[in-house]
Parts: structure tokens; C-alpha cells; sequence
């Protein structure tokens, strides 16, 4: 089954998008959909048969700032929408985090189709929303090759069940993915990032949950232990605030007043720097040079201290990690082993609820580990009915997702 | 009666005693209502126009309850249609004379609220309203507001993905949701979600919101919850035209601004809210904008400005901006009375509820105008202008020969219009009944397939929720077969691994 150098087809239209899902249909071989594709170090370890690749199928059919509505086909690389909406003073607002630097190749390559496919989102995510929270339609070919469209191009819509949702983190195994409508915003006049220093790892969660809690409106809010970014020497907790000039100078006075005691000392980064650190939290550079496995976690935010302690005193030797999404989010680097430590990092996550998402390993790793948290039997059985439903021979991504298909 | 449900299937009429019997073995006696004139009170939702009555009513007041109707249902395959507070405009909880209607307003507890998470844990019949009651003291709340929002339920919310005036900035339901947990037909139960954020697979919290309770039975939501914005301020912009106003809402936005509420109505709507209970609405503007900006007050005064100096622009013919909390409320004030007050100008009413690009405002409207000429009726427009959702109000009189199937086609021919300028069939009040046999005018065969396959994934034998939203009913198994594209026959016999 594994194979070298897969056949790779080109996909330049909807059109063969449809014949080559149908042929892969007609003698069962599965497909890899490669937008980027310089990353095939993701995802459970399946190996395909063949490729479908996106990259002709590129360009942006509609931008219309004033709606904040823009469209492209799914192969158009990332950097080219964000160059055209910088541009216009516009951004996607759910930040696309680039995982090349954390897999080790060049960044800049994802495609628009990949980012959907991923949900990828980054540090602005919990107040803007993920990729999910932008997506107002698409138009795909499924894994019965057929041609199918969702939503629409204007901002409400719930004509028809919101499929754009179910796309999102699908990882190409419920269709390819041909055009996409998303939701544009502008970009803030400015941001800052202020810098509370000296308290500990829980202390400095903590201060960022009481930053939430205040009116002041933070867009992200990451703890940084020790040493992972910005040369710090002490733990810090670091908080974004983005909008007019007028307004984030006055929230950061507050939040200062309203977060002052406790020993911790206060520093502000400047837009410059603020863009740079929150660039770099993004694509999880606090970790990406670490030399071993990587996990993804997704929790309560009050549980996330407690999720590292609990991995922590069952004995895995972490290089590094931090927080992203006021605790909810931890960017987990450890030592390579043959199973990355899965039983104790998922069992750790379970007592409160959460899931953890092997991004980087070997590929006997992926091979042998569930690459997304596994799901109770209902669930389970519900979610292949739901991938049976695009694609019931299991030609895309086979493999993918879940051993199941 | 233009609309056709299913035919009420012989087979599961005549099993009613026993129905009845084994629900009542289920539920307390007092959660179960059998005789006619109480089931009457279910007949429809807020979507009047079509009623049924419904085959027994049960109220269940805890999931396991819920569990044990759902797994009868499946095994003496009878159907049931879940209910919140019945407020939806589109059919979606009318009931079906062959199904058992599954009310679930004992489910109407806050379960938890988590401050420092930042979320509330609540049952699917608690009402919108109260949740942000239940936590405004500590300075929060839940944004999506619909106009409903002292009536309507959070789990009919999910089901039809209730937006509000706020939705602009804070978006829709489906936008501030982290939890869900759903009976499936049959009884099993699924946890999705909780109070992390994304999911570990697909995103089927996103796939139940806005599924019409089609999919599965909501039995609790967890909710997010915002800080409350330290300050608030309204302006009320009046224009000349339409047309005038469609464009300063949009150079607001073209400008960068998004403000937490931008709303829009027209002549006939002003006037009638000023005769309904007077607001101070200009009475010559032949279009009114509100606008709510929100956040802390130094931006708050800043982006007023701006506002003010677009309206200026764009030829406003009153700039009023407020200046205190009662002001503010004071524009909201028309804007909230608008559908009792256009009840007063016209005996009866259909709310329509199509989405169109922006830009295309002024077309709609001249061809809504058209429209209605033709069916000799006059329509009353409020608009989530921000978003492009328009709710045209056709005015009409039951009571007259021929007046309901004139407003249901015009109707119609209202949401055929936003289509064909762009837009969509409902922004947010769902498909329903209502606009079920319109669903061709903006999918095809196979878009329509495909998420009947998705149905067919949560429901194989199509028990939940049947007639509505999908303009055919099909067997699953119908589904079941590859389809034949490019005259390629697919592999009879294909290797599933
Ligand atoms: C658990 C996890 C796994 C990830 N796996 C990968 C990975 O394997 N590769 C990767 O680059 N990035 C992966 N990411 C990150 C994310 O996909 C990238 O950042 C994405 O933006 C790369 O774009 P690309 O065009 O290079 O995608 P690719 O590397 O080409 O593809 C990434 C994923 O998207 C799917 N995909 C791409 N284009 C389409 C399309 N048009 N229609 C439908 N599906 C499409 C693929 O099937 C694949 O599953 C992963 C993230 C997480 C959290
Ligand atoms: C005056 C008025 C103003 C309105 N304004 C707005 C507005 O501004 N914005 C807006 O979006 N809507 C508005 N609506 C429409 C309506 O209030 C919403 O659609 C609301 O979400 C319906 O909630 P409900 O509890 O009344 O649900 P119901 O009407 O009882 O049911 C609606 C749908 O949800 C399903 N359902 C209900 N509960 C569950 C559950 N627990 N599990 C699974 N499915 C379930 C039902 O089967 C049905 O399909 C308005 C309605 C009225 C009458």
C-alpha cells in the first residue's frame, strides 16, 4: 500500500474535481487532497494512493470590501488573500495560524482550502471566533464526486442546514473543498500588548482570567512561562488589546489599575513588537525549535494549569509549553517517545473535558496513536455516519481522521 | 391551505392508546396531555397560518425522560416534533397529527454559571432573556437578543439559530455556543463540546445549530458570556430616501466601524410606530437609522463622531445622537414596538425574513414595491440593514376573500427576489414550513440531497421533525446508492478499506 511518490492529479476546476473522485470511486483507490502540501508530517499516518492537488484552482472571485464579503478558490494561497486585504485595511479576523515553521517547512505555503480544512485559528480566536465563525458558504465536490454548495455570500443565512461549519475541520475527508465565501473585518487602527511579570505560572493564569472579566476587551491573552519568548526571565502573563488609538491606550491605563498588586511589574510592547509576539504565538514558535513531539490542547481555561500538573507529576518530561486562549489553549512540546505519552496527556485532559491533538511526531507515532482525541462509542458511530454521508466509500483522506475511515 | 404535509400515516394513528399507555409509563401523569381541547393549545407555533393537532403532548422534565420517549418512538416508529417556546415564524414546531409533540418547557433551569469561564450551563427551555438577567448583576451577558428574547427558549434558539439586533458585532447563536447535549432518535445520548473551545472531530455543534430540530432533541447548551460594555450610545439618522440610507449604512462599515446594532426602517413603519406609542421619530424621513456603538467611552465618543460626520456626508436630514441611558432606550424604543405597532395598522401580518447583499437594498426595495402592486397589498420594512437581513411585513386581512393566498405569494415572490439579487431565503427565522417549498429556488437536487443524507445520518428512518424544511421526503435508503456521474458506472462491488 505505502507507495513512494504518489500519482498526483491536478485539479483545475469542478470539473475534474468530479471526474478524478469518481474514477478514485470506481477502483476504490483513496486521495490525498494537497492544497500547500508541503507538510506531510500531519494528521493520523495513512498513506493515500493518489493526490489531488489544489493549487490551479486558485484565485479571488469576489472582494467587495464594503460588504466585507470576499471569495476564492480553495487552492489560492493564504498569502496572497491576506496581502489583498491588508491592502484594503482588512484582515481575516480569526488569524490562520501557519503551522510550517512548527512542522519544519518554509512558511507562507498554505492554501485557503487547507486553512478551512483545519480550522486553523490563532490567538485572536477568542473574541473574533474561528476559521468556523467566518466561513459564509462554499461550493465543494464530495466523496460520491458530486457537486454540492452551502450557504451563501451574506453575513445571515440559516437556509438549509450551516454546512460551512461541518467543512471546517473536516480535513478533507468529507469533500474537496472548490470555493470559498468568507467573512472579512476590518483591521484595528492599532494594538499593544501589555506584559504583567513576575507572578507564577497558575498566578499569571489567573490574572488572565480576571483580565477577561474586565470591560477592557482583550483580544488574546497568552501565558508565557519562563524563557519561550521575548527573552523574558520570569514567567509573564501577556494580554492584546487592539482597536483605536484612542481607545486601546485607555483600556491598557485600566487594565493596569484594575490588575496592579501582587508583586507583578507591567511593560507594554508597542504595535510593532505586539504584531511580532502574537505572529509568533500563532504559529507556536515559543516551541517550534524544541527537538519533540507536540501537542495541541483545548480546554476550560481554569482547567489548563491543572491539565500540565497532572501531565507533569505523571512523570513526562516536558521540554516546553504555553497557553494561549486565557488558559484554554496549551501548546505542549515533549520528549519523543514511541506513543508521546497519549494515555496520560488524554487521560489528564478527560477528568475535565477537552481534547488533545497529536501535531507533531514520527510517523510510526501517528501510526500507532490516535492523532485526535478519541470519542465515546455514540459519538463515534454518529461521526462515520456523518463521513458516509459525503463520502460512504471512504475515498478521501482516508484514514485521515480516524482509523475507522 | 396551500401547504401539504405528510399524509398521517394509518399505522401510527391506530397505535395511539398504546402510545399513550407506554409514554405513560414514562412520564408523570400530569406531563402527558391527551384530551382535545388541551393538545389544541399546540396546534402552531407563531406561524399561525397552519395548524395541526398534535397526537399526544408530552412534557418531559429530565434527559432520561427524554431518552425513554425517543428510544419508544423509534421502536413504534411514530414521530415527534420538539418544541421550545413555539415562538418560531416558519412552522418549525408545528406539530403533526401523527407525532408526538415533545414540549420541553420543564426543562427551564440555569444549571451553572461559570464566571471565571465565562459560560453558563443551562436546559434547552430556559428563556433567552433570562440568561443574561441571571448574570447582568456581576456585569455580564449573552448576546444574541431576538426580539423574542422574553418569550422565546434557548434550545428553540440553537434550533433555528436565532440572531438579534446585536448580531452584527456579536454575532449569531451558533457564534456563542460551546456545549451541546443531544438525544438522538432512538435514545442515545452525545456530549458535544463543553466549555473548551473547537472540537476534537466534526464540528456537529455547528451542524445542530440552525437544523430545525431535525437532527436531534437539544437537552442542555452551554452558552458564552460577554462583559458587558462599560458604555453604550444610540444616534437616530433620518434620510430622504432609502436609497440614502442604504448608503450611509454602508459607508459606516466601508469606514471600519461595526457597531453593536444598525438597524434601519421605512415610512410605513415609522408611522406606524409614532402612532403606536410616540418614540420622537422624524415623521418626514422616508428612512430611519439606528445605530448603537458600544465599548469604552473615550472610543464610544469617538466613533459617534465618525457616525456623525458620514451622516453628514451622506445628506442626513436629522442627526440625533444620545446623550443619556433613557435617550438610547428611547430609539430602541420604536424599533422594539415595531411588529405590535404595524399589528395596528393592519389586521393581520406576515413577516418575511430574506437576506440580500447589502448593496442591493435600493433593488429590493423597488421591486418589493412592485410586487405588491401586483397583489394590490402594501408592505411595512424593518432591517437588520448591518447584515442585509430584511423583515418586509406584508399587510393584509384574513378576513378578506383571497387576501391570505395574496400575502403567501407575494411572500414568496419577496424571497425569490432576494435570491435572485444574491441573497437567501430566511437570515434567521428558518425554513420551517414556511419556506419549504422554496428551498429549489436557491438549492438543486443534489445540494438538497446531500443534506438529507446528513438527516439520514442523525435519523435513518426520518421520524424527527418530518414535512418541514425539505420540500420532498425520502426514504434513506433511496439515499443509499452511488451516484452515476460522467456516464462512469460505479464499482458494484467497491473495497471499503
Ligand atoms: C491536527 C492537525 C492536523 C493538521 N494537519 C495538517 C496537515 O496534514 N497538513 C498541513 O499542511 N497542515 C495541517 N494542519 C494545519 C493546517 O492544515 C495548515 O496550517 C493549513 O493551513 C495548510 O494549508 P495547505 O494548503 O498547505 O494544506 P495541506 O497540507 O495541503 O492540507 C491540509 C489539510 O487540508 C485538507 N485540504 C487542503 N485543501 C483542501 C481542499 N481544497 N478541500 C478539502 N480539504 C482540503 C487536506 O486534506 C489536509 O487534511 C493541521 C493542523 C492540525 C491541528
Ligand atoms: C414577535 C417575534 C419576534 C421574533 N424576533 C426574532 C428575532 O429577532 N430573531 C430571530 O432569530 N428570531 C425571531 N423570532 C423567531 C423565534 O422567536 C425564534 O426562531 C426562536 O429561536 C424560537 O424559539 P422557541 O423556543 O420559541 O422555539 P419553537 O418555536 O418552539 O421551535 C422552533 C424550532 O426549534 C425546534 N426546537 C425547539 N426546542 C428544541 C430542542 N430542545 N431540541 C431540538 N429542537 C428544538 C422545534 O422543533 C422547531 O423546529 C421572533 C418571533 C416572534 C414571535
Amino acid at each position: 500500500m505505502m507507495q513512494a511518490a504518489l500519482a498526483t492529479l491536478e485539479i483545475r476546476d469542478e470539473s475534474d474535481a468530479v471526474d478524478a473522485i469518481c474514477a478514485a470511486n470506481a477502483k476504490g483507490v483513496s486521495c490525498a487532497i494537497v492544497g500547500g502540501g508541503s507538510k506531510s508530517q500531519l494528521g493520523r499516518c495513512a498513506p493515500q494512493t493518489q493526490a489531488l492537488s489544489t493549487p490551479a484552482l486558485a484565485g479571488v472571485t469576489l472582494y467587495e470590501p464594503n460588504e466585507l464579503v470576499l471569495s476564492a478558490r480553495a487552492g489560492t494561497r493564504l498569502s496572497e488573500i491576506e496581502a489583498l486585504l491588508e491592502n484594503n485595511g482588512q484582515q481575516l479576523a480569526f488569524e490562520p495560524m501557519d503551522y510550517g515553521p512548527l512542522l519544519g517547512a518554509e512558511a507562507g505555503y498554505a492554501t485557503i482550502g487547507g486553512v478551512i480544512a483545519a480550522n486553523a485559528s490563532g490567538p485572536r480566536r477568542i473574541k473574533a471566533g474561528a476559521a468556523r465563525d467566518h466561513l459564509l458558504g462554499f461550493r465543494c465536490v464530495t466523496g460520491r464526486g458530486e457537486q454540492v454548495k452551502s450557504g451563501g455570500r451574506v453575513m445571515k443565512n440559516v437556509t438549509g442546514y450551516d454546512l460551512s461549519k461541518l467543512v471546517c475541520g473536516s480535513y478533507g475527508t468529507l469533500a474537496l473543498l472548490t470555493e470559498l465565501t468568507l467573512k472579512v473585518l476590518p483591521k484595528s487602527e492599532t494594538e499593544c500588548t501589555l506584559l504583567a511579570i513576575g507572578a507564577d505560572e497558575a498566578e499569571s493564569l489567573a490574572l488572565l482570567r480576571r483580565a477577561t472579566a474586565t470591560p477592557c476587551e482583550p483580544s488574546s491573552l497568552a501565558m508565557l512561562p519562563a524563557g519561550v519568548a521575548l527573552a523574558l526571565d520570569a514567567d509573564a502573563a501577556a494580554i492584546r488589546l487592539e482597536g483605536p488609538t484612542i481607545s486601546v491606550t485607555a483600556r491598557r491605563d485600566d487594565l493596569v489599575a484594575r490588575l496592579s498588586g501582587g508583586g507583578v511589574r507591567f511593560e507594554t510592547l508597542d504595535e510593532r513588537d505586539s504584531t511580532t509576539l502574537w505572529r509568533g504565538l500563532r504559529d507556536a514558535a515559543p516551541i517550534a525549535a524544541q527537538v519533540g513531539q507536540v501537542w495541541r490542547i483545548s480546554v476550560a481555561p481554569t482547567e489548563g494549569f491543572a491539565v500540565v500538573e497532572r501531565i507533569r507529576r505523571a512523570g513526562v518530561p516536558l521540554l516546553a509549553h504555553f497557553y494561549d486562549w486565557a488558559g484554554g489553549l496549551i501548546w505542549l512540546c515533549v520528549e519523543t517517545t514511541s506513543d508521546a505519552y497519549a494515555a496520560v496527556v488524554r487521560a489528564a485532559v478527560d477528568v475535565s473535558g477537552g481534547h488533545a491533538t497529536l501535531i507533531r511526531a514520527s510517523q510510526e507515532t501517528r501510526t500507532i496513536v490516535d492523532v485526535f482525541h478519541p470519542q465515546p462509542a455514540a459519538l463515534a458511530a454518529l461521526t462515520r455516519r456523518v463521513k458516509e454521508s459525503f463520502d460512504p466509500a471512504h475515498i478521501l483522506e482516508r484514514g485521515r481522521m480516524r482509523a475507522e475511515f | 391551505m396551500t401547504l401539504l404535509m405528510p399524509t398521517p400515516e394509518p399505522a401510527i394513528m391506530s397505535q395511539r392508546g398504546e402510545l399513550i399507555a407506554r409514554l405513560g409509563a414514562i412520564l408523570p401523569s400530569e406531563s402527558l396531555i391527551v384530551d382535545e381541547v388541551s393538545r389544541r393549545a399546540y396546534e402552531c407555533d407563531a406561524f399561525t397560518m397552519y395548524r395541526a393537532l398534535p397526537l399526544v403532548v408530552a412534557l418531559p422534565g429530565n434527559v432520561e425522560q427524554v431518552r425513554a420517549i425517543m428510544a419508544l418512538a423509534a421502536e413504534m416508529n411514530v414521530k415527534v416534533v420538539p418544541r421550545g417556546a413555539g415562538t418560531s415564524l416558519s412552522g418549525g414546531s408545528m406539530p403533526l397529527e401523527d407525532g408526538i409533540l415533545l414540549g420541553m418547557s420543564k426543562f427551564n433551569r440555569i444549571l451553572e454559571i461559570d464566571y471565571e469561564n465565562r459560560c453558563a450551563r443551562v436546559q434547552p427551555g430556559v428563556q433567552n432573556l433570562a440568561i443574561s438577567k441571571a448574570v447582568e448583576a456581576q456585569g455580564f451577558y449573552y448576546a444574541p437578543d431576538p426580539s423574542s428574547q422574553i418569550a422565546c427558549s434557548i434550545g428553540g434558539n440553537v434550533a433555528e439559530n436565532a440572531g438579534g439586533v446585536h448580531c452584527l458585532k456579536y454575532g449569531l447563536t451558533t457564534n456563542n455556543i460551546l456545549g451541546l447535549e443531544v438525544v438522538l432518535m432512538g435514545g442515545d445520548l452525545i456530549r458535544l463540546g463543553g466549555k473548551h473551545l473547537d472540537s476534537e472531530g466534526y464540528d456537529l455543534i455547528g451542524l445542530m445549530t440552525g437544523s430545525e430540530g431535525l437532527l436531534g432533541v437539544v437537552t442542555e447548551v452551554v452558552v458564552r458570556l460577554l462583559q458587558k460594555p462599560p458604555v453604550a450610545r444610540g444616534l437616530l439618522l433620518g434620510f430622504a430616501s432609502v436609497t440614502a440610507g442604504a448608503r450611509c449604512v454602508g459607508a459606516i462599515i466601508a469606514r471600519g466601524v461595526i457597531p453593536a446594532g444598525l438597524e434601519m426602517m421605512d415610512r410605513a413603519t415609522i408611522h406606524a410606530v409614532e402612532r403606536f406609542q410616540p418614540c420622537g421619530y422624524p415623521l418626514d424621513a422616508e428612512a430611519l437609522v439606528i445605530v448603537e456603538l458600544d465599548g469604552t467611552p473615550a472610543e464610544v465618543d469617538h466613533l459617534v463622531s465618525v457616525v456623525q460626520d458620514i451622516a453628514r456626508e451622506e445628506g442626513a436630514t436629522t442627526i440625533r445622537a444620545s446623550t443619556s441611558e433613557a435617550e438610547r432606550l428611547q430609539f430602541w424604543a420604536g424599533r422594539k414596538n415595531a411588529f405590535p405597532a404595524v399589528s395596528c395598522i393592519a389586521p393581520d401580518y406576515l413577516c418575511m425574513d430574506g437576506t440580500i447583499p447589502r448593496a442591493r437594498l435600493p433593488e429590493a426595495l423597488a421591486g418589493m414595491e412592485r410586487l405588491a402592486k401586483e397583489q394590490g397589498l402594501s408592505v411595512a420594512n424593518v432591517f437588520h440593514a448591518g447584515d442585509g437581513n430584511l423583515h418586509p411585513l406584508i399587510l393584509y386581512d384574513a378576513s378578506k376573500e383571497g387576501d391570505v393566498e395574496r400575502a403567501e405569494k407575494l411572500g414568496f415572490d419577496i424571497l425569490r427576489l432576494c435570491v435572485s439579487l444574491g441573497g437567501v431565503l430566511t437570515g434567521e427565522h428558518g425554513v420551517g414550513v414556511e419556506k419549504r417549498d422554496l428551498m429549489g429556488e436557491m438549492f438543486s437536487d443534489v445540494d438538497l440531497e446531500q443534506q438529507m443524507r446528513l438527516k439520514c445520518a442523525f435519523d435513518p428512518a426520518g421520524r424527527l421533525n418530518p414535512g418541514k424544511v425539505f420540500p420532498t421526503l425520502h426514504r434513506c435508503a433511496e439515499f443509499g446508492m452511488m451516484h452515476v456521474a460522467g456516464g462512469k458506472m460505479p464499482f458494484p462491488d467497491l473495497p471499503r478499506f
